[in-house]
């Protein structure tokens, strides 16, 4: 017996010893926080509900803007509550209860499937702003304190796609491809919208300097899976695919890429580390001017945009950094043209000149923008020669199937 | 004879079976062996993250117990392990390893969203909730039935059986989800009857979880008394033991195996109508969340007692609440507390060798003996 209370009483000890240990350290760090944090925006809290971590280029992505907004107004860390790994259940709702209840005064959402479960709360708490990314429904539901946001990545995919473009017409130059060869490949989410206007646009932007290229689109069905995305990836490119971009989340298909030396394109994040000798640009959404303007308008008192789009002019849409070592020669001049053109309203990435449906070319679409259950067509998005992408709501609506693309 | 004497003495560890433990001791045992794991957790959280270590565990307290809605929220995943713990129990006691508990309670849900989607709004709630639940009760029994048929008539491997059944739920499930997903192609289904909220499970005095957890209470409780009192527990638990004792005293092995695995895919069924009707009011392949394979770990660690595992679900309910917590609060990233939580598990399942078995260490009757020979 009294050999067992002297292991109990060291046991103690030592724990008290350790946490003697790190309190100083944690003291040091929690004074620096405060004493940051400027009067003014002392009393701001903020949640963040993220999907999964930082190991997904999704959510990486959203992390990161948070935290340099953060950075910005001077927050300290207790302001900027994060949430991980929450799924697209009531566990959602069960989050953003609790972000309240620990005083958020606005609560954001970074995935698609979350979008019932923060209305849920919303219509609880009518006081506190909820806030979220890629959702349909706000500007049908018409709650004072829910909105949706996105970016016309459309436009960003397509000067990606120009990047792309000009990489394959030197591969044709070079003799190591015939013109009628330059097939893409493209790795998909899900077959709906926000999935299909992705792939088009890039499309459409290579096929802007490319003139015969086409493309293969294959699904995995998941945000996120790493074996998944590297098998599709391979299957592409032994389907004769010579280039691949994606819209998933995983390093799977920058990887394979890698190893069978393609060139790859990517979405949200850089993948020049991954991929060395083939990753060409990536295509992203930055959401700090996004969150920096929500906060904002928390912090005064001000409405949220019911439904926010962010584009090129605004900072939202933008392209990382060329890798050089890949890129065809010209690329940044042709980027930067196309980009001018875009801002300038001279060029529309969906103009219905630049593509075929059946053969034909488009000229009336109805989307189902007002989403409802089964899906009527509800606007006329054709207007003036192109078709008009999240103009009548953030998150996209193009899910046409046009000439070019074959998908599995 | 000096050979023999040798042999011996390189017996440096000795384990031996125990007698029972004394009832207090062996969760002394238990206890020391919750408090070394938080130390060697300290080590970890010091070393790896730099924080304090009793900052993170009153994180994972308060991630726990820090508001009424985090204890309500507590109880309800606690029950909802608890349900699922009580479901596999029967099998395993039996050792008949039913590692598919988490299809059976899936395709629990499945039959619970179909009956919302299908029925809620034109069925009248009295009609319709008997029918929910008699759906789900009926799929989980035969998702459960299946392999136990297998088994009992030509001996086929459940272990191997039931793993696949989970996969084969899953697949149906994705399959109904692209049926049913709104809006089409992506792949969720949302929340199933957000305005009528038909086949909702109505709240108790204002707390939505409070039926689920009360059903859990009365199943915990005919659970133990089914095992420990009825003449079917015990069957069950001679099947288990030995097959050969259970065939000499003339208990049919094949109808206990079908019957037994009938009651726990039921169970299942039920939690798989809590789950949808009563708490997510949707499906996803993600539903049930692994509850079915952590289930098997609840039930082995209280030994099969209904009312023990009451407290081993709370416990990893508490681990996983807390990891969450900390993953908030101090900004680690999850993978930080399921490596505590993982310490935490290994220290508590390996203290019950401590309780079964003794150790006893020969340094001292070797040195000694050396001694003496010079």
């Amino acid at each position: 017996m009294k050999k067992f209370l002297c292991v109990i009483l060291a046991m103690m000890m030592l724990f008290a010893l350790l946490a003697g240990c790190a309190n100083d350290t944690a003291k040091d760090a929690g004074t620096n926080d405060t004493s940051d944090a400027g009067s003014d925006v002392s009393d701001l809290k903020v949640g963040f509900i993220f999907l999964h971590d930082e190991n997904s280029t999704y959510d990486k992505n959203f992390m990161d803007a948070a935290k340099a907004v953060q950075a910005k107004l001077g927050l300290s860390d207790e302001q900027v509550m994060f949430k991980t790994n929450i799924p697209e259940s009531s566990e959602c709702y069960e989050a953003a209860a609790e972000l309240v209840d620990a005083g958020c005064d606005l609560v954001f959402a970074d995935s698609f499937g979350h979008e019932d479960f923060l209305i849920q709360a919303a219509e609880e708490f009518p006081d506190v702003q909820f806030c979220h990314a890629t959702g349909t429904q706000a500007h049908t539901r018409k709650l004072a304190n829910f909105h949706n946001a996105f970016a016309s990545i459309y436009e960003g995919r397509y000067l990606a796609g120009v990047a792309a473009g000009m990489k394959i017409n030197e591969m044709i130059e070079n003799g190591d491809i015939t013109a009628d060869q330059a097939k893409m490949g493209y790795i998909g989410a899900y077959p709906y919208a926000e999935v299909k206007s992705g792939y088009t646009s890039f499309y459409l932007g290579a096929k802007s300097v490319c003139p015969t290229v086409t493309m293969e689109v294959m699904f995995t069905n998941s945000w996120f899976d790493i074996a998944l995305e590297k098998e599709a990836a391979n299957s592409l490119i032994s389907n004769g695919c010579i280039l691949i971009s994606q819209h998933a989340d995983s390093e799977g298909a920058p990887k394979a890429c890698e190893e069978n030396n393609v060139p790859n394109v990517a979405y949200n994040i850089s993948t020049i580390s991954m991929g060395p000798n083939t990753a060409l640009i990536s295509s992203k959404i930055d959401w700090a001017p996004y969150f920096e303007l929500i906060l904002n308008a928390v912090l005064a008192g001000e409405e949220i945009p019911t439904d926010y789009c962010m584009s090129l002019s605004d900072g939202g849409v933008v392209l990382t950094e060329l890798n050089e070592a890949v890129a065809a020669e010209g690329t940044k001049e042709a980027i930067d043209a196309a980009m001018e053109k875009l801002l300038a309203g001279e060029l529309h990435v969906f103009d219905t000149a630049n593509f075929t449906v059946n053969g034909e070319t488009l000229s009336s679409y109805k989307a189902d923008v007002d989403s409802d259950a089964s899906f009527t067509p509800d606007t006329e998005v054709i207007a003036d020669g192109y078709f008009h992408e999240s103009e009548y709501r953030s998150a996209p609506y193009f899910d046409i199937d046009i000439d070019g693309i074959t998908t599995k | 004879m000096s050979k023999e004497k040798k042999q011996h003495h390189e017996q440096l560890v000795r384990i031996s079976k125990r007698d029972q433990m004394v009832f207090w001791k062996s969760w002394l045992v238990r206890l020391a062996a919750i408090v070394l794991a938080l130390i060697l957790c300290a080590f970890v959280i010091v070393l790896i993250t730099g924080y304090n270590p009793l900052e993170v565990y009153s994180s994972m307290w308060s991630g726990t117990f820090g508001s009424a809605r985090k204890v309500w929220l507590t109880l309800q995943k606690t029950a909802m392990l608890l349900c699922i713990s009580l479901a596999v129990t029967p099998a395993y006691k039996m050792r008949f390893w039913n590692i598919g508990a988490e299809g059976q309670v899936l395709i629990g849900c499945l039959a619970t969203a179909a009956c919302m989607i299908y029925f809620g709004e034109s069925m009248p709630p009295a009609l319709l909730f008997p029918v929910m639940f008699l759906a789900s009760v009926a799929a989980g029994a035969i998702w459960a039935m299946i392999p136990a048929v297998f088994r009992a008539k030509w001996g086929t491997n459940e272990t191997l059986f039931t793993l696949m059944m989970n996969y084969v739920a899953m697949q149906l499930v994705s399959y109904f989800i692209t049926f049913w997903e709104n809006p089409a192609g992506s792949n969720s289904v949302g929340i199933i009857n957000s305005m009528s909220k038909g086949g909702w499970l109505p709240e108790l005095f204002g707390q939505k979880y409070l039926l689920n957890i009360l059903i859990v209470a009365v199943l915990t409780v005919l659970m133990f008394i089914y095992l420990k009192y009825s003449k079917q527990g015990y069957e069950l638990t001679v099947v288990g033991e030995s097959e050969n004792t259970a065939r000499y005293i003339g208990i049919n092995i094949k109808k206990v195996i079908i019957r037994t695995l009938l009651i726990s895919g039921a169970i299942c069924g039920i939690a798989g109508f809590m789950l949808v009707a009563g708490t997510d009011h949707t499906i996803s392949t993600n539903t049930v969340g692994g509850m079915g394979f952590t289930a098997i770990m609840v039930s082995w660690l209280a030994k099969f007692n209904p009312i023990v595992m009451t407290l081993a679900s709370f416990l990893l309910t508490f681990l996983s609440r807390g990891a969450g917590e900390i993953a908030t609060a101090l900004r680690l990233n999850q993978s930080v507390s399921d490596i505590l939580t993982g310490i935490i598990l290994f220290f508590i399942i390996g203290c019950e060798f401590f309780i079964n078995y003794k150790v006893t260490f020969h340094f001292r009757a070797r040195s000694h003996k050396k001694e003496v020979r010079e």
